[in-house]
């Protein structure tokens, strides 16, 4: 096994000194002078015709600077369809429509003004569910589509299909078949930090923009087209990126808000400022999309899986985001998660009039997993098989290509499942705590852990840069958002290049200054950054030792003769120090250059730093920049076939649960928990524990307690009284995790990304826990004592 | 109404005209530009705002800014001491992994400080019942209860 320095440590982060004594500056934070807060007036209808809009008492309040509505503003269409504007005209379609929006000199006022507000309405029939958005005669979410086509139905344009072998023969040769229905919650990101920005124009018409973002790059994009729509052609955009408090795929697409800061910050020639409040955060960001799944999976005799048919339906709400290729996502677990030769999935998107969806750590896995993992416990118990068994008969193996066409190399999910079942006892457990109410259930996850091909690039730029004093900027286009980035970045890089971490500083967060990256998303940001870094290092390194080729001989000549001067007794060895060394004989590690030959020759080794002032204070001096672009050996799915090597590699994971349900209260206790990941590599093992403990927390919270309600389109609980996530005395059982590794061989280090896995798999791990406790089978989330009591009923 | 409040902040004493309506967590981070102190739901339910006022932790975005007459208030910043060296919770924290987006924090860091002020040992089930007003959508807590823990060992 290769011995490293710094890959595989538990070691802080580098910004954590920086968060603890709260001076990390979020978008909250920031001021600039001359600022103005905007502030926006949203619909009071679900579904309407604005008849008028009356501005006038807004524009004469004192303190006012601009009030904008999408009548005297230029069009901008948004979203990933275009279906979407930042600001309304004609109608409305959600309760979140942004109709006006102000901006003031101070917050108060900017809100005052919008309450002053006036809107006429026609209110219009509206459709809250996609099965009423599909049925006949039902009204139409969008009139037309984004090139003002006509459309009669509420069905976005985006539709996912993908089939492999003869689902239907498959059924009729199968030994047993479970069959089921699940479905999904909307459900919020919650990010602890709000969403906002600042938007500032210079003199030339160009934009920078401040903004929480995983997309600096794509937005820039999207920004420079709001731009031309505005009349400013050929400007360009500056996206800057501050501290983020969290992201969890709020960053994915650009928002309302930000546009509209971009037009009140055009009209006002100030720079203008939206932060969302709480509230705000819940009613108007996207959550991620709920679905109705159908399920069917069957196997033959000895439990072997045979078919898999799943149809599902996604609630799209009133827009489209990038949300509406979360199917792509889904597909990969419901093609390839088990072996399975014949397998049918569709997907349909459906526009209603509840708030649009975007994504969320997970990407739709989450609810792909939800119907696959507990209907495969269905399916075993048809099968008279253990589930355990029956997963471990079916499980993933390395160097396979899955009917989706995705090769899967390293792959550790048998023992991944095989950790799970060790640490929860399962032989001894599985179906023996009835009288007890008691029971222990697991649920696996496949995702994608080599980047995912979503954009026709999957690349993202590093350079490095190295100064006098030996330290390195490792300037990247990928964003700390809390995952830990900038550490799996810093130490890679430092293992790579040969210096030691505290060298290294990740400049990250600025479209002008940092090489471009498609986005941090698909957890892919310390894989494919983790890799350019590799190759830019590997470029550094050679340039070092081109330098340390004429320099290295004299330098150890110079420090010898020095020495000599402090200490007459010291003989200088006979050496031949004009020697023009080859660059290949040279090894750079913690910061010094020594000859691979003499590793351990004190005398010949020379500190980076003095090679690189070498470099700098000579004629026709150079400098030690190197840059490197990594994208990754992946595939687009082709949208005919749904077939493409999306990820450079695959992720496995098992998770386990062990509750105890109250059968008088309905409430289900968590005894423990094991989480079991392949992760190809640990880079740094405090961070990876982090991101599999936060996921998983966010995993329990789905299964068990979030849920963001609506009425009619309209949102109940727009806070964290009624919104309820985890919070610290729920973590009231023991946690196990286990890290395999498996050596990715494309990985950075043998690295697979691991942001989103530990989400994935919690809720069907602990309903099929809930299963063995009490033999009843929730099927939609979050599983509420409510809804066990009600099931405990029926069973009776 | 506006009236001069005096009070003792992170040890020094200050001064400020300040609105009736106006809560504590505004004046730090508006009149004081004292930002560490954060402001994640603006009404009580989350945390982040979490500051010392006579050693016990409050919700500043609750907390009337006029009531801190003649009180001494702590914020995060003031933890840090002289030369940027940070407080043995704060360094607990950063070497346990305690903090990933950094947005609680601060809240969490000040409710750690009042309850290890106030009970410097600690059981596992008290240290999460004193966070139990500090909401992380990051961690998990798990790591936050072992800085915690390692911050008591040295307290
Ligand atoms: S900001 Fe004060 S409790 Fe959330
Ligand atoms: S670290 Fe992000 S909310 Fe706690």
């Amino acid at each position: 096994m290769t011995q490293y320095s710094f890959i595989g440590t538990e070691v802080p982060r580098p910004d954590a000194s920086d968060k603890a004594a709260g001076k990390a500056l979020y978008i909250h934070d920031m001021v600039l002078p001359g600022m103005l807060y905007g502030k926006i007036k949203y619909s009071e209808y679900a579904h309407a015709r604005i008849k008028h809009i009356d501005t006038s008492r807004a524009e004469r309040l004192p303190g006012v600077r601009a009030v904008i509505t999408g009548y005297n503003t230029p069009e901008i269409r948004i979203g990933f369809i275009r279906d979407n504007m930042p600001l309304k005209k004609d109608k409305v379609r959600q309760f979140r429509d942004e109709v006006a929006a102000v901006a003031a000199i101070d917050p108060e006022i900017a809100e005052e003004a919008v309450e002053l507000i006036r809107v006429e309405y026609e209110e219009l029939p509206a459709v809250f569910t996609p099965e009423d958005a599909l049925k006949e005669g039902a009204p139409i979410v969008h009139e037309t589509d984004a090139r003002g086509r006509p459309k009669s139905d509420n069905l976005v344009p985006v539709a996912w299909n993908f089939v492999a072998g003869d689902v239907e023969k498959a059924k009729q040769e199968a030994a047993f078949i479970a069959e089921g229905r699940f479905q999904t919650p909307l459900i919020q990101q919650s990010c602890m930090g709000t969403a906002g920005c600042i938007a500032e124009f210079d003199l030339e018409g160009n934009l920078t923009i401040h903004t929480k973002t995983q997309i600096p790059f794509l937005a820039q994009n999207d920004f420079n087209r709001a731009l031309a729509a505005i009349g400013l052609k050929g400007k360009n955009t500056r996206v800057t990126v501050p501290t983020l408090g969290g992201s969890f795929g709020t960053g994915l697409d650009t928002h309302g808000y930000e546009y509209i800061a971009i037009l009140l910050a055009y009209k006002t020639g100030r720079p203008v400022k939206i932060v969302l409040n709480r509230e705000e955060e819940f009613t108007t960001l996207s959550p991620r999309q709920p679905t109705e799944t159908h399920i069917i999976q069957g196997c033959d005799k000895e439990g072997k899986l045979t078919l898999r048919e799943v149809r599902m339906v996604l609630d799209n709400g009133a827009y489209t985001s990038w949300g509406a290729t979360t199917p792509s996502v889904m597909m990969l677990p419901i093609s390839s998660l088990y072996r399975v030769p014949n397998v049918l999935y569709e997907a349909k998107i459906v526009y209603t009039n509840n708030t649009y969806c975007q994504a969320m750590r997970g990407y739709g896995n989450p609810q792909a997993a939800w119907a696959l993992e507990c209907n495969l416990d269905d399916l075993a118990e048809k099968a008279g098989m253990d589930p355990f068994e029956f997963r471990m008969l079916n499980a993933n193996i390395p160097d396979d290509t899955t009917p989706m066409g995705l090769n899967i190399t390293s792959c550790g999910h048998e023992a991944c499942l095989k950790t799970v079942a060790d640490r929860l006892n399962w032989k001894q457990k599985r179906g023996k705590g009835r009288d007890k109410a008691r029971g222990v259930g697991m649920a696996s996850l496949f995702h994608v852990g080599g980047s995912g091909r979503v954009y026709r690039s999957d690349g993202t730029g590093i350079i490095m840069k190295l100064d006098d004093f030996g330290n390195v900027s490792v300037i990247t286009g990928g964003i700390e958002m809390g995952q830990g980035f900038n550490s799996a970045l810093a130490l890679v890089s430092a293992e790579a290049l040969g210096v030691t971490p505290d060298k290294v500083t990740v400049i990250s967060g600025d479209t002008a200054t940092c090489p471009w990256d498609v986005g941090t998303h698909a957890s892919r940001g310390a894989f494919t950054a983790g890799n350019a870094a590799i190759m830019a290092a590997q470029k550094a390194r050679d340039k070092i030792f081109r330098i340390a080729s004429e320099h290295f001989m004299p330098r150890v000549h110079y420090k010898l003769k020095k020495r000599k001067k402090k200490d007459p007794d010291f003989e200088i060895p006979d050496l031949d120090y004009n020697r023009i060394c080859d660059p290949s004989e040279f090894e750079l590690k913690e910061n010094v250059v020594f000859l691979k030959e003499e590793p351990d020759n004190p005398l010949l080794r020379v500190s980076l730093e003095e090679i690189l002032r070498e470099a700098h204070y000579r004629e026709q001096g150079s400098m030690i920049i190197s840059e490197a672009f990594y994208d990754p050996p992946n595939q687009m799915i082709d949208m005919k076939t749904g077939r493409g090597n999306l990820s450079a590699t695959y992720i496995f994971g098992t998770h386990g649960a062990e509750v105890e349900v109250d059968r008088e209260t309905g409430k289900v206790k968590i005894l423990q928990f094991v989480a079991a990941h392949d992760v190809g590599k640990v880079i740094n093992r405090q961070t990876i524990k982090g991101q599999i403990y936060g996921g998983m927390m966010q995993g329990l919270g789905y299964a068990l307690c979030e849920e963001y309600k609506t009425d009619k389109g309209r949102n109940l609980n727009p806070n964290f009284l009624d919104y309820k996530i985890f919070s610290a005395p729920d973590v009231n059982f023991p946690i196990h995790i286990e890290c395999i590794e498996t050596d990715d061989k494309e990985g950075p280090f043998g690295a697979k990304g691991v942001g989103e896995p530990g989400l994935v798999p919690v809720a069907p791990a602990v309903a099929n826990a809930i299963y063995d406790a009490i033999g009843v089978r929730i099927r939609d989330l979050p599983i509420t004592p409510e809804k066990i009591l009600s099931a405990l009923k029926k069973k009776q | 109404m506006k009236k001069l409040i005096r009070f003792t902040l992170n040890g020094h004493e200050v001064s400020a005209e300040v609105e009736s309506h106006r809560m504590l967590l505004e004046v730090l981070r508006n009149t004081f530009h004292l930002t560490g102190t954060k402001e994640g739901c603006g009404q009580g339910e989350c945390g982040a705002c979490t500051v010392l006022v006579d050693g016990l932790s409050v919700d500043s975005c609750l907390y009337p800014a006029f009531e801190v007459e003649g009180k001494s208030v702590t914020t995060i910043e003031g933890l840090v001491e002289e030369g940027s060296r940070l407080h043995p919770i704060q360094e607990a924290f950063v070497e346990h992994g305690g903090i990933q987006c950094g947005f609680c924090t601060p809240g969490m860091i000040m409710s750690t400080k009042a309850l290890l002020d106030e009970n410097p040992h600690p059981t596992d089930d008290e240290i999460k019942r004193g966070i139990s007003g500090n909401l992380c959508r990051c961690t998990g807590y798990v790591q936050i209860v072992e800085s915690i823990r390692k911050a008591a060992e040295k307290y």
